[in-house]
């Protein structure tokens, strides 16, 4: 701050005041500092701490070493969780970045309407997963969804039971996690091909490059930091999907579509094994770390190099 | 992009087959995010038979509301049978003080974080930042310990209070990355001029502020009010939001499913983020893409 100019147009004869001028801002800030050093740093290493002993109900607080952390690896629904979340993570980050990039690119043609179906594209994002799962669990009711739907149009052979199919579940949570991500992802590559100079493409397009070879040749490559912060944003609502899985297949059926976080939520909640449910957190924390750490460094040097 | 019609060969037939696959593929992903919106908008003014013999697709043969009623005072959510009404209130009277305060203390940080930066500010900024980006499932136990032992257990002031304490990062950051932009030559002209801190910002910064203080709300509002960890964590029953309340609801057996009002309530919890989104889609979008940049 300016502290070299105050310094000299203020008298030091009221000590107080001075204290005050001069450590306002700190005064200000140190609220909001305060509350996330608590209830971020304090919590985690809350959370961290019963990880290593044996709560259940309540927790307790005498160290115990990492046995939570082998029971943790033992346990095969925990291996489930992970297992679908690289599944779904994989193919929700893979279907929402070439669909949105796909969008974008199709919507910067110069098309008519593109407002309105820019705002078509976009509106799932504004509401809660929790309403995206309620409707695709209708959409794809084996009874009265689309099956009927495709059996009413005389194909009577289809059937639609992945809702109910210990093996296909996990897809219905891509499909609707997709539904309400995308046109995100749209809306990202969307403003960053407005930012391309529109002089390279009729260059290009006059030296005779077809329009689909300059896109991949020359524009797409341009934005691979756009690639990168979308498979960063998508990778980190992925770990933490919680309320879709809720709503959708409620992890069902059976453990089949389990993500870790409505593991943790299940043994910190339901079946009094706190410690474990610490224990799965810190694995998710470090999970999403893995991420965002590279993300971060990423976005840094990015910026140092202009 | 550029305006290639205008160019030499601009407008081979070639060229029209492509626009009409275009406009093909455009209009189809168009579909696959409208239909679910309007399947679930037609279902719920069915009644039941209609929507045991009709199809997704099929219209409803009148607009009946009384779903629509039902979802809103008389559904039972667990045991109570009171609709989604009291849930939505709680919605309500949570979401709007976490939004006004979270903005309000996020606004004066990043004030002064930028523009009266002292020693380490920019250490103590990375420090808030960082919780963007934890799953907040590694604060769940310590949060419901404290609640119960603040006595704010099961209550919406509880919910307002974890609120703005995850939206602090959140806030601070949209703040802090508009304030930077603005010249510090205007803040040390009214230092000069004898102005204090509060008056800087009330008659400068403030000013200055509306856009990014629409883009804040909003985000806030969508994030709070579509928010179903916290509440499904630390409250039951009579204290739940509104989402936790509609997951109740349609999860809860009794007697014949009733689609309609599953999907009139979905509606009615939807509704104040969609308006918001129709209303000022444009800074919904800002605030997306400003908030993204951290997930």
């Amino acid at each position: 701050m300016t502290n070299s100019m105050t310094e000299k147009s203020l008298p030091a004869k009221r000590p107080l005041a001075d204290w005050l001028r001069w450590n306002v801002a700190k005064l200000v800030v140190a609220p909001t500092f305060a509350l996330i050093i608590f209830f971020v740093y304090g919590f985690i290493a809350w959370t961290g701490y019963v990880s290593f002993t044996k709560s259940k109900m309540l927790p307790t607080y005498s160290f115990d070493g990492i046995y939570q952390y082998v029971r943790l690896w033992k346990m095969s629904t925990w291996h489930v969780a992970m297992e679908n979340l690289l599944v779904f993570g994989g193919l929700f980050i893979l279907i929402a970045i070439v669909l949105g990039c796909l969008l974008a690119v199709a919507l910067d043609q110069r098309v008519r309407a593109e407002g309105l179906l820019r705002t078509v594209y976009l509106y799932p994002m504004a509401i809660s997963f929790i309403i995206t799962g309620t409707a695709w669990k209708w959409i794809l009711n084996p009874g009265l969804g689309l099956e009927k739907m495709f059996h009413s149009w005389g194909w009577e052979s289809f059937s639609f039971d992945w809702l109910i199919n210990s093996d296909m579940a996990i897809y219905t949570l891509v499909i609707a996690a997709v539904w309400q991500s995308s046109g995100f992802v749209m809306a990202l590559f969307l403003a960053a091909l407005r930012g391309v100079d529109s002089e390279i493409i009729k260059a290009a397009y006059l030296d005779g490059a077809s329009l689909s070879r300059i896109y991949l040749v020359i524009i797409l490559p341009t934005l691979r930091p756009v690639f990168l912060s979308s498979f960063f944003i998508l990778a980190h609502m992925a770990v933490k999907s919680f309320d879709l899985v809720v709503a959708l297949t409620g992890g069902g059926p059976g453990n089949s579509s389990i993500m870790p976080a409505n593991f943790m939520y299940e043994m910190t909640f339901r079946r009094n094994q706190i410690g474990l449910g610490a224990a799965s957190a810190m694995m998710m924390l470090a999970t999403v770390m893995a991420i965002v750490i590279p993300y971060l460094y990423s976005e840094l040097r990015e910026r140092k190099h202009g | 992009m550029a305006d290639i019609a205008s160019l030499p060969g601009g407008n081979s037939p070639w060229r029209s087959a492509g626009r009409f696959g275009l406009y093909f593929l455009l209009i189809s992903f168009g579909a696959y995010y409208i239909l679910p919106l309007i399947v679930v908008l037609s279902t719920s003014f069915k009644d039941l038979d209609e929507i045991r013999n009709g199809t997704l697709l099929s219209l409803p043969a009148e607009i009946n509301l009384e779903s629509w009623r039902y979802a809103w005072s008389e559904a039972c959510i667990g045991v109570s049978c009171t609709g989604l009404k009291p849930y939505f209130w709680n919605s309500v009277m949570m979401t709007i003080p976490a939004v006004l305060i979270s903005t309000v203390l996020g606004a004066l940080t990043g004030y002064a974080l930028t523009k009266f930066k002292f020693r380490g500010a920019n250490m103590v900024f990375a420090m808030i930042l960082f919780g963007c980006f934890i799953p907040f499932q590694v604060v769940l136990l310590p949060m419901a310990q404290s609640l119960g032992f603040l006595g704010l257990a099961n209550t919406v002031p509880g919910l307002v209070l974890v609120h703005i304490v995850y939206g602090l990062p959140f806030t601070v950051l949209f703040f802090r990355n508009y304030y930077v932009s603005i010249p510090d030559d205007l803040i040390k002209a009214a230092t000069i001029d004898g102005a204090g801190f509060f008056t800087i910002f009330w008659r400068i910064l403030l000013p200055l502020s509306p856009p990014i203080i629409v883009v804040t709300i909003i985000w806030q509002f969508t994030q709070i009010w579509n928010d179903f960890l916290f509440g499904a964590s630390f409250t039951t029953g009579g204290g739940q939001p509104v989402t936790v309340a509609l997951n109740n609801l349609v999860n809860t057996t009794t007697g014949v499913k009733r689609y309609n009002v599953d999907m009139a309530a979905a509606l009615i919890t939807a509704a104040p983020t969609l308006a918001v989104y129709v209303l000022a889609g444009r800074y919904f979008v800002r605030g997306l893409t400003a908030g993204s940049v951290k997930g």
